[in-house]
């Protein structure tokens, strides 16, 4: 378990979020998670109450968010759950954080198709910005870690950052997305080529004639 | 009930079961880790795979499938056969080859289910993965590596203790079972999930390193940590009693034990009478026999019919007896064992027993809690309502402080007035139940009108009805109810003895006993700890303690059972009912038993349920007693559920429980 998590310290995370609670915005948004099910079965609630929660603490902290433990009970209060269950939650899912992360939580895929096309120039690029697998940046911007399929091979290698997919890397686009973040720039969410989502290449390969018109192909069967 | 097929035989099963059970009433013996017959199916171990058809051509977890009707069931085929040796070498990639150094050995689920299902080798030659180890509390040792993830104590721990404390954190090759943020898991059953461990995650933290398993003599016997009458077999090797694990009894505990039940044995060695001594000028002086008995017998001349009998929680009939005939030789006529001035009405047993029953109380649907803080006094009654909340739905009501009984409760105020006006959703609660009771523990007895208005309150609401009592007194010492049977009741209780000034009492392992108010008497201990009793005597004769003699005990729902001895008593202690015997040599009257046998003999002549193990019948005969009670509830009786008694006291390990889970003391682990 070298490479787990290191929960920081419970009491100084305690005498810091120890009063954590919702916003009124974010309850809105938790009461209407909570409705969703039927009363009496409020705790199926808890992943969205854990995202709400994750997201305020980022608001909160200027980063991702993170879940620290005060954090996990209030959940776990609101939904009147043991808290050990909802813990169970928060530790299964590697899109909650058990430990602080930076402004941008860097995902990069590492997957068979991933690393087929390429997903070890996409951790060289990070690794040439000074970026550390499963840890922050000095200066509180990025924290990287390598992940299991995220779902977009079609357009591997990719990274998911924050919300966002970047897609169809390489080694120099990679350093330009992360340069641009940084500076605070505009960046490009998806292909970082020119390709529409996960269509092809260049444009279609196969009924081309529908890219202008709905064309009946009946005709042309054989 | 479908018909099945299990290996070219045809049985029948009941309707619902799984194939795991329509193997095992076929007699085959199915490996399984994960399941287990108290807890909910997890279906994740894998181990139980048999050959189904008509299903799916591949083996099938038989623990997780119903049986149905047609099914041909495979458990020796080259399929169910290949697929146990597969799942035991994944089981076994990760699992540490410590067996050597490993508490389970001997009693290891795993190692057994390896050399009888497993392949001869491993083909697996990566890194094993490690686990940290996990704090769980002064009971529960963790060696983490060597988990399988079955889950057993994990729902354990939700559905028998009803603690959501353990839990499965991270997930695949990472997944760890740990207690929640490895705080010490605050249940009083949390030893069970030592013997639920089917590999040696979890053992026994107390017993590490200290035996085992084919070294130790077993010796069934009977608990005297609460008045359940948890069977326990004791675990012994020369002359210590090393540990005390549960057997199983559906009508009494299951197969559940609690921690004190389990871990209160090393206790036993210490501060314990192992010679007679007599206060001369004021300080306890070490005497022979002979001369403490003689002294014993001198005032016993003093004395006259001036005699009474006071008996501790956790002795048994049998010294009870033996000490009453005496008494009563001597013309005495004072006896008492509800040591801490209890003084409820004992004409009928009916109104001080569990009526209801420990296992029928899981039947309840609407429950009244008076005066009784449940988990502390009886957990394995307690473990029921739990059962019975979360199985069946069952409502609790609850008068006196607010106190975590593991269920939900709703504590309705600590008035006792509350019994003859309850709120009207209560009312309304119980006239719908079908099945409804009350239970009544030490918390209320002890307020004037509180048992009386228990009793109005049940024929009000009709709780005793076909087939069904619903009347509960709940008693936590494992003497009380063979003491009411053998008469130890005294009108008014032990503060109304005490003013008569006895001139001579025994005292059979009191400890609870304000002895200021015996300040004139000359006091007998006949005990085995050196504890509150042998602190105030004048004579103290050393007896055994529950696992030193063969004992007849009656549990608070009136059962008899009857324990063995486990190993003799330490230095000059004898048996109790042979101190008395020779006593009454010296006092002129012998009693007429010269053996154990003998005595039981006279004793079932006497009180005749006591000759028969089993449940005794009381009857339903309860008297009417004055129904007005108006007295706030002010506390429970047990304040600390791990120092209840002499043995409690002296053990290192109860004394670490209650420091760490009673008084919340941070406890460091000594650096490895």
């Amino acid at each position: 378990m070298a490479d787990a998590v290191q929960i920081p310290d419970e009491a100084e995370v305690r005498a810091r979020w120890g009063n954590f609670a919702f916003t009124p915005e974010t309850m809105e948004k938790a009461r209407a998670i909570i409705a969703r099910y039927p009363a009496g079965r409020q705790a199926s609630a808890v992943m969205g109450l854990l995202d709400l929660a994750q997201r305020q603490v980022g608001a909160e902290t200027n980063t991702q968010g993170w879940l620290p433990v005060p954090v996990i009970e209030y959940v776990a209060a609101q939904l009147e759950m043991p808290y050990m269950r909802v813990y169970e939650v928060a530790t299964f899912y590697t899109m909650y954080n058990m430990a602080p992360v930076g402004k941008f939580h860097v995902q990069v895929c590492g997957t068979t198709p991933c690393m087929l096309r390429g997903s070890d120039d996409v951790l060289a690029a990070c690794k040439s910005k000074g970026l550390i697998k499963g840890g922050t940046t000095a200066d509180g911007l990025f924290t990287l870690n390598e992940v299991e399929c995220l779902g977009a091979c079609a357009n591997a290698p990719m990274v998911q950052i924050n919300d966002d997919n970047f897609e169809d890397l390489t080694f120099d686009s990679t350093v330009a997305l992360l340069d641009a973040l940084a500076a605070g720039k505009p960046v490009k969410i998806g292909p970082q080529i020119d390709r529409q989502t996960s269509c092809p290449e260049g444009g279609p390969t196969v009924l081309k004639d529908m890219v202008t018109e709905n064309h009946d192909y009946r005709g042309e069967w054989k | 009930m479908p018909k099945v097929t299990v290996d070219g035989l045809e049985i029948e099963v009941p309707a619902g079961a799984t194939v795991l059970q329509a193997c095992e009433l076929a007699g085959k013996e199915i490996p399984r880790f994960c399941y287990h017959e108290r807890l909910s199916i997890a279906g994740n171990c894998r181990m139980c795979l048999v050959e189904v058809s008509p299903g799916p051509p591949k083996p099938q977890a038989s623990c997780a499938l119903p049986a149905t009707e047609g099914q041909v069931i495979k458990t020796d085929s080259p399929m169910v056969k290949k697929a146990r040796e597969g799942v035991m070498e994944f089981l076994l990639i990760n699992h540490p080859l410590d067996c050597p150094i490993c508490d389970q050995g001997g009693e290891c689920d795993l190692q057994d289910q390896s050399v009888a299902y497993g392949r001869g080798g491993s083909r697996y030659d990566e890194n094993k993965r490690a686990v940290t180890e996990k704090y769980m509390g002064p009971i529960v040792k963790t060696v983490m590596t060597r988990c399988i993830q079955c889950t057993r104590c994990v729902r354990f721990a939700e559905e028998v203790a009803g603690i959501e404390e353990i839990g499965a954190i991270y997930r695949g090759e990472n997944m760890q079972i740990t207690s929640y943020l490895e705080h010490a898991v605050t249940s009083e059953l949390s030893g069970n999930v030592v013997d639920l461990c089917p590999v040696g995650a979890l053992t026994s933290k107390p017993y590490a390193f200290v035996a085992r398993p084919w070294e130790l003599k077993k010796t069934a016997a009977i608990d005297v940590m609460d008045a359940v009458g948890t069977n326990i077999r004791l675990d012994a090797r020369g002359r210590q009693v090393l540990r005390a694990v549960p057997r199983i009894n559906e009508d009494v505990n299951e197969e559940w034990a609690s921690d004190k039940t389990r871990h209160a044995v090393d206790g036993l060695v210490h501060r314990r009478i192992d010679r007679p001594y007599v206060r001369k000028n004021g300080k306890l002086v070490a005497v022979e026999w002979a001369d403490a008995l003689k002294a014993v017998a001198a005032a016993a001349k003093d004395a006259g019919k001036s005699v009474a009998a006071i008996a501790g929680d956790m002795v048994d009939c049998e010294t009870m007896f033996a000490a009453r005939q005496l008494v009563k030789s001597l013309g005495g006529t004072m006896f008492e064992g509800r040591q801490t001035g209890l003084a409820y009405d004992t004409s009928s047993l009916s109104a001080v027993n569990f009526n209801t029953g420990i296992a029928n109380i899981e039947n309840a649907d609407v429950i009244l809690l008076v005066g009784s803080d449940l988990r502390r006094e009886a957990p394995l009654v307690n473990t029921r309502i739990q059962k019975a909340v979360r199985k069946r739905g069952a409502k609790v009501f609850a008068i006196g402080p607010d106190t975590d009984l593991t269920y939900k409760a709703t504590f309705l105020g600590t008035n006792l007035g509350l019994l003859s006006k309850l709120p009207k959703d209560v009312a309304d609660a119980f006239k719908a139940a079908e099945r409804p009771a009350i239970i009544v523990g030490g918390g209320a007895l002890r307020y004037e009108g509180a048992h009386g208005a228990a009793l109005a309150f049940a024929k009000k609401h009709k709780l005793v009805r076909d087939g069904w009592n619903g009347f509960n007194v709940l008693h936590f010492a494992a003497a009380r109810m063979g003491g009411l049977m053998l008469g130890y009741a005294y009108e008014g209780g032990i503060k109304a003895l005490a003013a008569k000034k006895p001139k001579l009492a025994f005292f059979l392992g009191a400890d609870e006993v304000d002895y200021s108010i015996f300040a004139d008497t000359f006091k007998v201990y006949v005990g085995h700890h050196g504890d509150a009793g042998a602190h105030a005597a004048d004579v103290i004769l050393p007896g055994a303690a529950y696992t030193e003699k063969s004992g007849t005990y009656v549990n608070l729902e009136g059962r008899v059972q009857r324990g063995d001895r486990a190993v003799f008593p330490p230095g000059d202690a004898r048996e109790d009912w042979s101190i008395f015997r020779a006593l009454s040599d010296l006092t002129g009257k012998t009693l007429p038993f010269d053996s154990l046998d003998a005595l039981r003999v006279e004793m079932s002549k006497a009180v005749p349920a006591l000759g028969r193990e089993g449940l005794a019948t009381y009857g339903w005969d309860v008297p009417s007693l004055p129904d007005k009670a108006s007295a706030d509830i002010a506390d429970y009786p047990i304040k600390d559920f791990y120092l209840t008694n002499a043995i409690c006291r002296a053990s290192e390990t109860m004394q670490r429980c209650s420091r760490e889970l009673v008084h919340g003391e941070e406890w460091l682990e000594a650096a490895e």
